[in-house]
């Protein structure tokens, strides 16, 4: 792998640039390999990544029915946090916080990582209430985070509206210092090529359109390239989890439904920070680009159609004009949309399944991109040691049925 | 001022008896109404506009609509300010003022084009390879890229204007007011369809304006603006100028953009909006959206004075500016060679016209005859000039696209019209869930997949010949008008004089030309090279859309409108595929940037939510109340006296409440009242505990939990008659409730005789508690005897109050003896001032919900959504007595399940904190503040008792109630200590209850 | 944004319905009979189909009934609605 770096790049520049080598490799299937990753996003290359990095197996196809990085990889608001309630929750994800703090020299490619503070917008006295029980429990689990008032808010937001004339004021506020927000395609990039600098075997435009199972045990996948065998199989497709449980032969507590994002036309940096707020449901941050980034709630029925209807949009830019009544002739360049997969109790799967030897890695809903290095890794272990990862245990599948839920929903500021 | 030098003497669409003054880069100008700033610039001879994205190359103006990529301006100054406005589609209006973006410190002397002579080390994707090490760097690297990345400015002051929004529904919706859509519309019209024609353009036209074609013997432009003003008469079609359809939605939605003001013509006043969308749904769609002409790609390709053929034929016969003094122009196709004799005509010298097309074309003779030089089988290979056009080499081209042999020539000019054929404006077909395919012979993506209910028509369909596009739009607008059931005659036939499309095309990706220094611009907005997309291909990024992403090809504010087909023809001749190998990147709304307010319209402000006011609300007000908003009510959270703060406003409250008596408004509470003979059995199932056996007259606390054994609401139910119930909810919980009782009703128990209605509106309540609320009532109520014998706790009472109808009930929040008066809405106000008046010997005092919330706590009433949240079961509340096995509830399973059912839940306790702790606190286990701490519960509630003289707070804490007695530490992480608690019962006052059954 | 047929009020848009997930779901006569599990799946599972879905919607700023709707959730195609307690219209041609 040549290293990437400045000297390499002034080095390429004297030939032009025309003797760089690929990223990644496009190779043909084998016949059978250790493992198949299904879904080549940021989760499925994270874990082919940590696959072959931490436990040393190489023998890996990650099998992508498009081009990677090419579902909500490449379509969410790509905000990163850690400061979540629950225990459980709040070590998975500080735990991806921490890989993203050294992924782009993990993978020797710039994820261009910008750590410029999440604030999350109290506007009641109930959000107040739940930033400060938040704050204090995310603070107690060795987390960083801290409660801001409204000039504090306003020092770090100059155009934010903290006067009168909103229809809700801004009481203070939650913020996390190292969240941030990061280039989501490089991190499938990066992953892809270190991956594939490992030996991973990394497959585009290959579908799997059923599972081989004997004896309740899966032993390869059929896909449209034909049938290739494995030992072990992960699962990792954001917003096509339910369809491929169901060639799996079995059902799960999720439902995909289409979430928006959408950006602005470019304008000079003017907003440093990722601003979130629950009542009037928006959040927002500036791209390296200058883009205004924005996301708000999703649409309340089953979708596959990444495209979502005309009143979140309407209500999302309200919210954002609520916030920052001075952005109102700025224009919308480009929206979008991505499905995620929801959970009654708003928190991942991770684990095992009804089938031996398939597991799933599923359920991010709107919270997957921050939890991506976090997620492979401990899918990584629990595929490779066939019982889930410390961490991972408490999002097994069977918490459904004994009440153990994780329960993000109930004092979740924003759709996450 | 200068002259408009480069104005023709006569011609065009503009009012050359208005003189319009303008300002750009501070410099002032003068042109003409119906003028864009683009065209007033180049009638000034202006031909520095701006800046390139990256290497902030000069650049100039090079297309004629919304397509526009290097004319980005900042529109006025200070707080009205907007940024990234096309000069292409700003209407000139008096006093306009424009500056270039991104340029620093001016347009002519810009630092950042040191990116240019640098870009060797900057090649797609460069930042990805770099500023890696050492890490501490990284910010301020990435601080250097913000800076430098963007385009305008932000604006520093509210928007004074407003933004309307419009639901129409019409049989037919035509986009594009070009001769298809025109055709369409007239035909649809005719049949009697409700129509709505819509063009992004002032005037309907579309290229019939650029032209000089003609129609049935008169002007191509003439022709259109009969149709238009016969489209305009009807009173069942509405035409729209500038506006652009910018959505394509589900089931035929369309949300269309109207510029309202913003021009010269524009109506005035405070009602104006300026810009309305129009949210139309129509039973069919006839897309005549044309064509965008494609740019040519070729080293330097991006110098000021290149411009599209159309455009430049655009800028001649709509606005009689002359593009420049002498001209080159150079295509694929037959479009480049009316255009060079309309330049001629204009006066502009045509130096020689090269035609990448080997064979000659049918039109040439014409050209020819105007003494223009044709080179056939020769492209543009070089150009020359840096802040403006200069001069080009043209140069005989092979199959492959490579220059062969050294025979370029040299041609001075100032002026360089490129086509390199018409790519269908498919963007709304798109989003419609549309497909396209490529078309060899045409030379662009035509349409493959047109869903139902949608027509596409003129060039937007491939279709480019004049007399075509007008038989197309004609069937299209006959087809959706038969398809909604009407019928119509042929529109009378329309002889056609010019308007022969481009004809053949030689798709010809790009020059392959020695180009070490040179660079090939596939987009101009974002300054994405060949030699980008060949490093992305070389580096396995080869997905049309990683080949975007990793370029940024067609992610600038043109959305790879001019630039996307280009790329994928290089994409396609690198990776050696056919262009429909490789596929398109689709085409995401809106077709053009849509500004923020317009999209958010009137629901902004004090209207972004409604504010929920309740029938005392004026009274409040005058009361000097401070509000609290709780969902969208505004209810008072404390009534300050004097100079007092909330906390001895809240305290004087409590006593008041304590030792005489308070008044409350409780309007908010959510009330639905249920009717029928099953409401009993069905209350049976929703709440936790039994209701069928609530005697008449009587009231009961009930908890209602979801499906999942969470407690999701509760409230005081009243059983006013044999068949007739009142339910109280939380206020917060008012319409959850509501639709889960009916969801309920109608989906799972259809067989339950049970009828409800939400009269949460429909009554005032006002809660009269305290040791003397009976003696204020008893002056003011009839017929009925208010003793605790003939009216005890947990009673409900129909009566007159002060004359007014009234349901008294017999609850209490507050732990003293309470009346809960309700009276119909409109009578609120006049209940609550004589309950005031009658209670002014008792020195009654009103109080807020904060007061309320002191003296629950002292009583260990839970508030659902403050001492719960989505995990709490009736057996963590310490409720089980409620919520028993002896019937069927909703939820009743899910607390058996194993982990619901365990022993050591967090449950809620009282806590006697040795100071006041925040709510939120969390409870650790262990006495060390080193992280992570354990923590086994958290405070819910925490208030100052008045009435114990104490803080007391309320806590969900691990097996809880086993640890009544214990002390707990409260971690005030932030201070770095602890505070000591007692946990007691969360009941501290009055606990045998004989106060509120006094 | 989707023009949903009102059984009852006839075709409206999207914003005055609110969805309610799959159709057909029936609570268990005796949720005692069930062991965790079943009744997991009772409470959780749903069928996530892509493709043709029965699902429950309300017309809650209309009429405020709760009806069935048959949507293709890749293309939201709606291909039919009917009553709460009634068949479907396939079903009916189905016989069944």
């Amino acid at each position: 792998m040549t290293r990437y770096s400045a000297l390499n790049l002034w080095r390429h520049s004297r030939q032009g640039h025309t003797q760089w080598p690929e990223a990644w490799g496009s190779p043909e299937p084998k016949s059978d390999y250790d493992v198949i990753i299904v879904g080549g996003g940021g989760h499925g290359l994270a874990t082919a990544h940590y696959l072959a990095k931490n436990h040393g197996i190489t023998n890996v196809a990650v099998l992508e029915k498009g081009w990677i990085g090419g579902g909500n990889t490449g379509r969410n608001t790509t905000i990163l946090r850690s400061n979540y309630l629950w225990d459980e929750s709040a070590a998975l994800y500080e735990l991806s916080l921490k890989l993203y703090e050294g992924l782009s020299k993990d993978l020797n490619y710039n994820i261009m990582l910008s750590q410029r503070g999440v604030i999350n917008l109290a506007h009641t006295e109930h959000e107040m209430r739940e930033v400060s029980r938040r704050v204090n429990a995310i603070r107690l689990n060795g987390i960083d985070s801290e409660i801001l008032t409204p000039e504090q808010i306003k020092e770090m937001v100059p155009i934010l509206n903290t006067g009168p004339g909103g229809r809700y004021p801004v009481l203070g506020g939650a913020l996390q210092r190292r969240g941030g927000v990061a280039r989501h395609d490089a991190v499938a990039w990066g992953l892809a090529r270190a991956a594939d600098s490992r030996g991973v075997d990394i497959i585009q435009n290959c579908e799997v359109t059923g599972f081989n199972i004997r004896s309740g045990q899966v032993e390869g996948v059929e896909t449209t390239l034909g049938p290739i065998s494995a030992k072990k199989v992960g699962v990792v497709v954001a917003g096509h989890a339910g369809v491929l449980a169901d060639l799996a032969g079995f059902r799960l507590p999720i439902e995909s439904h289409p979430l928006q994002a959408l950006v602005s036309e470019p304008l000079k940096p003017f907003f440093n920070v990722v601003l979130m707020s629950g009542t009037v449901h928006v959040y927002l941050s500036q791209s390296d680009r200058g883009e205004l980034v924005m996301g708000a709630g999703m649409d309340t029925y089953n979708s596959y159609a990444q495209r979502g209807s005309l009143p979140i949009i309407e209500q999302m830019l309200g919210a954002c004009l609520e916030l920052f009544p001075v952005l109102s002739r700025l224009k919308v360049m480009r929206m979008w949309g991505g499905i995620v997969d929801i959970c009654p109790d708003a928190s991942p799967i991770i684990g095992k399944t009804p089938v031996d030897n398939l597991f799933f890695n599923c359920g991010w809903g709107t919270g997957g991109f921050k939890a991506t290095p976090g997620s492979g890794y401990v899918f990584a272990d629990t595929i490779a040691k066939g019982e889930p990862h410390a961490l991972a245990a408490p999002f097994s599948l069977d918490r459904f049925s004994t009440g153990a839920l994780i329960d993000e929903h109930g004092a979740a500021a924003v759709a996450h | 001022m200068s002259r408009q030098r480069f104005r023709i003497k006569e011609g065009g669409k503009i009012d050359r008896a208005r003189r319009v003054k303008f300002r750009f880069n501070g410099w002032n100008y003068t042109g003409y109404a119906g003028d864009t700033l683009a065209s007033a610039l180049l009638a000034n001879g202006v031909r520095l506009v701006g800046r390139s994205f990256k290497y902030h190359r000069p650049r100039g103006i090079y297309s004629a609509g919304p397509e526009e990529p290097n004319a980005l301006v900042q529109l006025g100054d200070g707080g009205q300010t907007v940024p990234n406005v096309r000069a292409t589609m700003v209407e000139l209006t008096d006093g306009l003022s424009a500056t270039s973006v991104n340029v620093w410190p001016s347009l002519r002397f810009d630092l950042l084009s040191i990116n240019d002579r640098v870009s060797h080390l900057l090649p797609a994707g460069f930042y990805y390879k770099t500023f890696m090490s050492p890490a501490f760097m990284w910010p301020t690297y990435e601080n250097w890229i913000r800076r430098s990345a963007g385009l305008g400015r932000v604006p520093e002051a509210p928007d004074p204007d407003r933004y309307d929004k419009r639901h129409v529904h019409c049989d037919v919706l035509v986009v594009g007011g070009g001769p298809a859509g025109l055709m369409a519309a007239q035909a649809a019209a005719q049949a009697g369809a409700r129509v709505i024609i819509a063009d992004e353009r002032a005037q309907m036209g579309g290229q019939l304006l650029a032209s000089s074609d003609q129609i049935g013997g008169q002007a191509g432009s003439d022709w259109a603006a009969e149709v238009t003003s016969d489209l305009a008469t009807r009173a069942d079609c509405e035409v729209l100028t500038r506006t652009t359809a910018a959505l394509f939605g589900d089931h035929n939605f369309v949300v269309l953009s109207q510029r309202v003001t913003g021009h010269v013509d524009a109506p005035e006043g405070n009602h104006v909006p300026r810009e309305r969308i129009w949210k139309v749904r129509a039973r069919q769609v006839v897309l005549a959206t044309g064509a965008t002409e494609r740019p040519l790609v070729f080293p330097d390709n991006d110098r000021p004075g290149i411009m599209l053929a159309s455009a430049a034929g655009d800028y001649v016969h709509r606005y009689g500016v002359r593009p420049g003094r002498t001209a080159v122009v150079a295509g694929n196709n037959d479009s480049i060679y009316p255009l060079a004799s309309d330049l001629r005509a204009a006066g502009v010298r045509v130096v020689a016209l090269a035609d990448a097309r080997n064979e000659p074309s049918p039109l040439a003779e014409v050209a020819r005859a105007d003494g223009v030089e044709i080179l056939t089988g020769h492209a543009v290979t070089g150009t020359k000039g840096r802040m403006r056009l200069r001069g080009v080499s043209l140069a005989p081209i092979a199959d492959d696209g490579l220059v062969s042999g050294n025979s370029a020539r040299r041609f001075s000019c100032d002026l360089l019209c490129v086509s390199g054929g018409f790519s269908p404006t498919a963007h709304l077909l798109s989003q419609a869930g549309g497909r396209l395919t490529f078309d060899e012979k045409r030379g662009c993506l035509v349409p493959a997949h047109i869903p139902r209910g949608i027509r596409m028509a003129g060039s937007a369909n491939g279709t480019f010949e004049l007399a075509a596009v007008l038989a197309e739009g004609e069937a299209a607008g006959v087809a959706a008008a038969e398809a909604v059931g009407l019928t119509t005659g042929a529109l009378p036939e329309a002889v056609v004089d010019g308007g022969h499309g481009p004809g053949a095309v030689r798709t010809l990706w790009k020059i392959v030309a020695d180009g070490r220094k040179t660079k090939q611009f596939v987009d101009l907005h974002n300054d994405a090279t060949t030699a980008d997309i060949a490093l992305a291909a070389r580096e396995g990024y080869r997905s049309v859309e990683h080949v975007k992403r990793y370029t940024t090809t067609g992610m600038g504010p043109d959305q790879g409108k001019l630039g996307n087909v280009n790329a994928l023809g290089v994409l396609a001749d690198e990776l050696g595929r056919p262009l429909n190998d490789v596929g398109t990147t689709t085409f995401r709304p809106p077709y053009t940037p849509v500004t923020f307010g317009a999209l958010a319209g009137r629901d902004i402000g004090a209207l972004a939510e409604p504010v929920r006011t309740t029938p005392l609300h004026a009274w409040h007000v005058r009361t000097g109340a401070k509000f609290e908003d709780v969902g969208q009510w505004k209810r008072p959270r404390y009534y300050p006296r004097g100079g007092e703060n909330m906390a001895q406003a809240v305290a004087r409250e409590c006593r008041h409440v304590r030792t005489g008596v308070g008044l409350l408004d409780a309007s908010t509470l959510g009330k639905i009242e249920l009717k029928g003979p099953d409401v009993g059995e069905f209350l049976n199932r929703i709440y936790s505990n039994r209701f069928d056996n609530l005697p008449v007259g009587r009231c009961r606390y009930g908890l209602m939990l979801g499906e999942d054994g969470m407690v999701f609401d509760d409230g005081v139910t009243a059983r006013l008659a044999e068949n007739h119930w009142y339910m109280t909810t939380t206020t917060g919980g008012a319409a959850r409730v509501h639709e889960w009782l009916e969801d309920w009703l109608q989906c799972e128990w259809p067989d339950l005789q049970v009828f409800t209605t939400s009269v949460s509106a429909q009554w005032a309540t006002v809660t009269l508690t305290g040791p003397n609320a009976r003696h204020v009532l008893a002056d003011l109520v009839e017929d009925i005897d208010l003793s605790a014998e003939k009216f005890p706790h947990l009673h409900v009472r129909e009566a007159r109050v002060v004359g007014l109808p009234a349901r008294i009930f017999r609850v209490s929040f507050t732990g003293e003896l309470s009346y809960e008066i309700n009276v119909p809405a409109r009578y609120g106000m006049a209940l609550w001032q004589a309950l005031v008046r009658a209670g002014e010997r008792f020195d009654i005092s009103p109080f807020g919900i904060e007061a309320l919330h002191v003296l629950r706590a002292e009583k260990g009433y839970i508030v659902v959504g403050h001492d719960t949240d989505a995990t709490v079961t009736p057996d963590d509340l310490g409720m089980r007595r409620i919520a028993g096995d002896k019937k069927d509830y909703l939820g009743r399973r899910s607390l058996r399940r194993s982990d619901t059912a365990q022993s050591g839940r967090r449950q809620l306790v009282g806590l006697l904190p040795e100071e006041f702790v925040p709510e939120g606190a969390q409870i650790i286990d262990g006495k060390k503040l080193k992280t992570p701490v354990p923590m086994i519960g958290h405070v819910t509630s925490s208030y100052i008792s008045t009435t114990l003289e104490r803080p007391i707070a309320m806590a969900l804490i691990e097996d809880g109630r086993n640890m009544v007695g214990e002390r707990v530490r409260i971690a005030l992480p932030f201070d770095q200590r602890v505070v000591m608690a007692e946990v007691t019962s969360p009941v501290f006052y009055d606990p045998e209850g004989s106060r509120l059954n006094d | 944004m989707l023009l949903i047929p009102c059984p009852w009020c006839g075709a409206r848009a999207e914003k005055e319905f609110k969805p309610g997930g799959e159709a057909g779901i029936v609570r268990p006569l005796d949720p005692d009979a069930l062991d965790d599990a079943a009744w997991a799946d009772y409470l959780f599972n749903r069928a996530n189909p892509k493709g043709w879905h029965r699902e429950r919607w309300i017309h809650a700023l209309g009429c405020r009934r709760w009806f069935n709707v048959e949507r293709h959730t890749a293309t939201h195609e709606i291909r039919a609605t009917w009553p709460m307690g009634e068949t479907s219209p396939d079903d009916v041609e189905r016989g069944k």
